[in-house]
């Protein structure tokens, strides 16, 4: 019997269509299937099959004709429902965006066409990229492939903001799907479902027509089953946009190419700050476990000291919700998305009308603590301070960097909880992303790749930070880590 | 001018003025995104998706905005900030597709600037007065709303959206309604000098807020309010009349000026009430996260500075160098396109007196008459110098000269062209006019007697009749030296 075709990743797609093992059209159609069957899980808003199935038509054609293949030929891909997609309705997540369809392609979307790869659909996220369990999405939560052993079916939260994107890799209804982080919404929800995923460094991808939650912090990047697919992945999403002014001038390395797990010479970085009281047991051993890894792959271990990072995450919760403020005005029902104008209402009855209506609660909630933090006589407590924070964040790292080359640290401080467990109480939610904010401040690369199971069978991840722009010794620690780490558990198919 | 004062009950108020210009900077593109300006386009084809603010889209500065306002700074010995960066001012409105205008509070491109106006129209070199400029920073415009297209709705025009501003701003320095109306209408002129700004007010390529408070003169500096988007010199004056009237009034009558924005009503020649300060917005500025500061470095300043064009002070002082009255200089130089005009005039070698007397006389006169603007004058720099030059040599007197002008309006000919078919030139043959002065003379014995008895001005009846008899084509000088000798005879 032939192998389930969606049980490959990216780099096993991309050399059996190369090799002609199987057509790109076979591998589309799986998926395609697979997609539609995984309703319970909630991970796709739109289902695009006609895109994925064009793009790989046009790889297997391209093969026939004996063309050079692209480098994502024949993989079709899922896309988190932030980046604009021509012709395909693009919501964010929100009821706001209801019945907008975009007229254009996000930079990241286009480059991944042009790299060959098609779309099997729209992934279900937090709204506005703005949670970290999937639970604020307008359009139902995203439910976890993951259930806990000993028979407890709780549905588990994916993580967030990029929950479609993690359960829809993590549940094989596609080898890779695009993700982004803004405090840590691609590597949170890919330590939950026990994938891998990739923020590069701020300004690598470019934010042109992906709907912004913080200009300053968004960044997009892969999400895949393992190092060298996201590695594959983020070198087709990168690259300078003329189009983003921050967006970073400077050729895509070769990041597969690079890859290496052999670490001799390097130094890996352990913040003590990152051990914080009341993490549990198994996330600590886990670690320790990661420290491990490194050490027999070759590399030296270093403490070093990253001395704000308390000060990260109330720093990351005034200027990434300020920033969202300013940037979620624009929806207000003038001219697109949804208009709610009561009989006999005024402009700013629209206003207050539609933004009610249209926005969830998380999203309001940050819209008024942005807009609080910048209002007169409050800017300089807060948004000022959090601006100098951010900068002595920035310069932690700098720091440490110059004692090692890698850090190594959680991914989240707890395994993927239930769905409700915390959702009536937003700083216990914050605080899921309290491992991996600091870099976000900083504008670094950073990864999580699986790194084992809790008691209860449920993924870990392990976080691995980075220099401004080298992507390749985050790669080549995960991969080292993926090496050892041997993580082969998957969920078991039960929607 | 300086002691303009509002005379109320209790005495002499002082009026304290300062100005916040805003003025379209003149590119191809919009000041984030590549969209066209032009001025009167159908509404909502100048729109880009940057414009319409659609998710996901960002803006990227435009380097010709920048340079614009950069070199404009540099018109007015500015502080040019080599580190600037961009600012967004929040607030919600239908013609503010972003929900935010991207602006520059913190730190402006330009900085600490001045500019030197005439306090005397007629004497450019009299009393002058320097006006501080605070700042310049760069801006975007927003969209209009129509609401003249529908019973109960509104409608929006974007392709002003996102259109570059400069909001150049002064310092509390004038004290009448003249002085602002020199420093709007010199700060014009540069602008348009520098090609950074067309100054055209009626299209709102410039407006004007302007900022009005009176004092006892000596006290300090009492509440002001600001009048919004006054769209002529003329209006700018009016307003600061009667806003200053009105705030006497209301001190003199124990009430308090209230800080707020007000409106001018020009059918009405009045300022009302928009809003106080109680009801102003709270923008919420902060830097632009979409941006990076802007930087310049030396080589993008050299050019602005190289590109900089002779401006209006400097034009004048060397055309009052060349012998040209002041006041004429100043009327030569104040509208760019003139002053490059008379430059080529200049430069085809016409003598300088001469031609500033015409240019300011003869052609202007001609323009006005014929409701023509110096850009479509019907007679270029290169004809009038070959005008000038046929008086300069005593081919034509004058009259003559005006005679030939006249036909050179109409036809658009060359004036040596016109001298030859009509035979217009003006002779300087002393035997002919000898025979006609002895003409002359046998015809009027009786003024004859008269001037030689003594009544020495009848000379110019004589030098009239001459030069009538010769149908004014005699050398005046010629015939002015003959005449003597005759007369004396």
């Amino acid at each position: 019997m032939m192998t389930d075709l969606t049980d490959l990743g990216i780099a096993a797609i991309r050399d059996g269509v190369r090799a002609g093992s199987f057509s790109a059209v076979e591998v589309a159609d799986a998926f395609v299937v697979k997609v539609a069957r995984a309703k319970a899980l909630n991970a796709f808003l739109v289902e695009t099959p006609n895109h994925a199935l064009a793009a790989a038509k046009d790889a297997d054609a391209a093969r026939a004709a004996g063309e050079v293949l692209k480098p994502l030929a024949g993989v079709p891909i899922g896309m988190k429902d932030l980046f604009c997609t021509a012709g395909v309705p693009t919501t964010a997540g929100s009821d706001i965006l209801a019945g907008f369809t975009p007229t254009y392609d996000s930079t990241i979307s286009q480059n991944l066409w042009d790299a060959g790869a098609g779309m099997l659909g729209k992934l279900n996220m937090d709204q506005f990229a703005m949670g970290s369990s999937n639970e604020t999405s307008a359009f139902g939560n995203v439910i976890s492939p993951w259930r806990r052993s000993g028979g407890s079916n709780a549905d588990l939260a994916p993580g967030g903001s990029s929950g479609g994107s993690a359960v829809a890799v993590s549940a094989r209804l596609c080898p890779g799907a695009t993700g982004t982080d803004t405090g840590g919404s691609i590597r949170q929800p890919a330590a939950f479902t026990g994938i891998s995923g990739i923020k590069p460094t701020y300004g690598r991808c470019s934010r042109w027509g992906t709907i912004a939650f913080a200009s300053s912090l968004d960044q997009a990047g892969p999400m895949a089953r393992d190092v060298r697919d996201c590695a594959i992945m983020l070198a087709a999403m990168a690259g300078f946009d003329a189009k983003d002014a921050t967006s970073l001038k400077l050729d895509v390395p070769k990041w597969e190419h690079g890859l290496s797990s052999n670490l001799n010479g390097l130094r890996v970085g352990i913040p003590k700050e990152y051990r914080i009281d009341g993490t549990p047991e198994e996330i600590d051993a886990l670690w320790q476990r990661g420290i491990d890894w490194l050490r027999d792959a070759g590399a030296e271990i270093v403490d070093v000291s990253l001395p704000h990072t308390k000060y990260a995450l109330p720093a990351y919760y005034i200027i990434a919700p300020a920033e969202a403020s300013s940037n979620l005005a624009r929806y207000d029902g003038v001219r697109y998305g949804l208009r709610d104008l009561p009989e006999g209402a005024g402009l700013q009855d629209m206003y207050a009308a539609t933004r009610a209506d249209g926005f969830g609660e998380e999203v309001k909630r940050r819209i008024m603590i942005g807009t609080y933090v910048l209002s007169a006589g409050f800017y300089d407590a807060y948004f000022t301070q959090a601006s100098k924070i951010r900068t002595l964040i920035a310069r932690d790292f700098e720091r440490a960097f110059e004692q090692c080359d890698v850090i190594l640290t959680p991914t989240a401080p707890s395994a993927a909880f239930a769905l409700g467990e915390k959702s009536d109480d937003p700083l216990a939610m914050y605080m899921n992303d309290v491992f991996t904010v600091p870099s976000s401040l900083a504008g670094l690369p950073a990864m999580s790749v699986p790194g084992g199971l809790d008691k209860h069978g449920l993924p870990l991840g392990l976080h691995l930070i980075g220099r401004p722009l080298d992507e390749q010794g985050v790669l080549n620690a995960g991969l080292a880590i993926e090496e050892r780490a041997g993580f082969v558990a998957r969920p078991e198919a039960w929607w | 001018m300086s002691d303009y004062r509002i005379q109320g009950d209790t005495g002499e108020w002082e009026v304290v003025i300062g100005l916040e210009v805003h003025a379209q900077v003149t590119s191809n593109a919009k000041l984030f995104s590549g969209a066209s300006t032009t001025f009167g386009a159908e509404p909502n084809t100048q729109v880009s998706l940057v414009d319409a603010a659609m998710p996901g889209m960002l803006p990227v500065p435009n380097r010709e905005c920048i340079r614009q306002a950069v070199r404009t700074g540099m018109a007015i010995d500015a502080q040019i900030n080599t580190w600037s960066r961009f600012d967004r001012k929040n607030y919600f409105y239908a013609d503010l597709p972003q929900g935010y205008q991207i602006s520059q509070l913190y730190h402006p491109l330009v900085g600490e600037g001045s500019i030197e106006v005439s306090l005397d129209e007629k004497n450019p070199d009299g009393a002058t007065k320097v006006i501080g400029v605070e700042r310049i920073h760069v801006e975007q415009d927003a969209g209009k709303l129509m609401h003249d297209q529908h019973p109960t709705r509104s409608y929006v025009d974007l392709n002003r959206s996102g259109v570059a501003l400069m909001e150049i701003v002064s310092r509390p320095d004038m004290r009448s309604p003249a002085e602002a109306g020199a420093y709007v209408r010199k700060l014009r002129a540069i602008l348009r000098y520098v090609g950074s700004c067309d100054g055209n007010m009626e299209e709102g390529s410039m407006r004007a807020d302007v900022n009005v408070s009176v004092r006892k003169p000596g006290d300090e500096l009492g509440t002001r309010t600001e009048t919004k988007n006054v769209n002529s010199v003329r209006f700018v004056m009016a307003v600061i009349e009667q806003e200053a009237r009105r705030q006497v009034e209301v001190l003199e009558s124990g009430g308090r000026i209230v800080q707020e924005t007000r409106l001018y009503d020009p059918d009405r020649n009045e300022t009302r009430s928009m809003r106080s300060k109680e009801d102003a917005h709270d923008y919420r500025y902060f830097p632009d996260p979409d941006l990076l500061p802007l930087e310049l470095d030396d080589a993008f300043l050299a050019e602005c500075r190289a590109s900089l064009p002779e401006l209006p002070d400097a034009k004048r002082h060397r055309f009052e160098s060349l012998g040209i009255a002041p006041y004429q200089a100043g009327v030569l130089t104040a509208e760019v396109e003139a002053a490059r005009w008379f430059d080529t005039l200049l430069d085809a070698g016409a003598p300088p007196v001469a031609a500033a007397n015409w240019t300011t006389s003869e052609l202007f006169g001609a323009l006005n008459r014929t409701g023509r603007d110096i850009t479509d004058s019907p007679v270029g720099p290169a004809q009038a110098a070959e005008l000038l030059a046929l008086v300069a040599d005593g081919t034509l007197s004058g009259s003559l000269a005006k005679q030939v002008f006249e036909v050179m309006l109409e036809t658009g000919e060359s004036p040596a062209k016109i001298v030859e078919d009509r035979g217009l030139k003006q002779t300087s043959d002393t035997g002919a006019i000898e025979a006609v002065i002895a003409e002359v003379m046998a015809k009027n014995p009786n003024q004859l007697e008269q001037y030689r008895g003594g009544k020495e001005a009848l000379f110019g009846f004589f030098v009239g009749q001459t030069m009538k008899a010769m149908g004014g084509k005699a050398n005046p000088a010629v015939v002015n030296a003959l005449l003597k000798k005759a007369l004396a005879a």
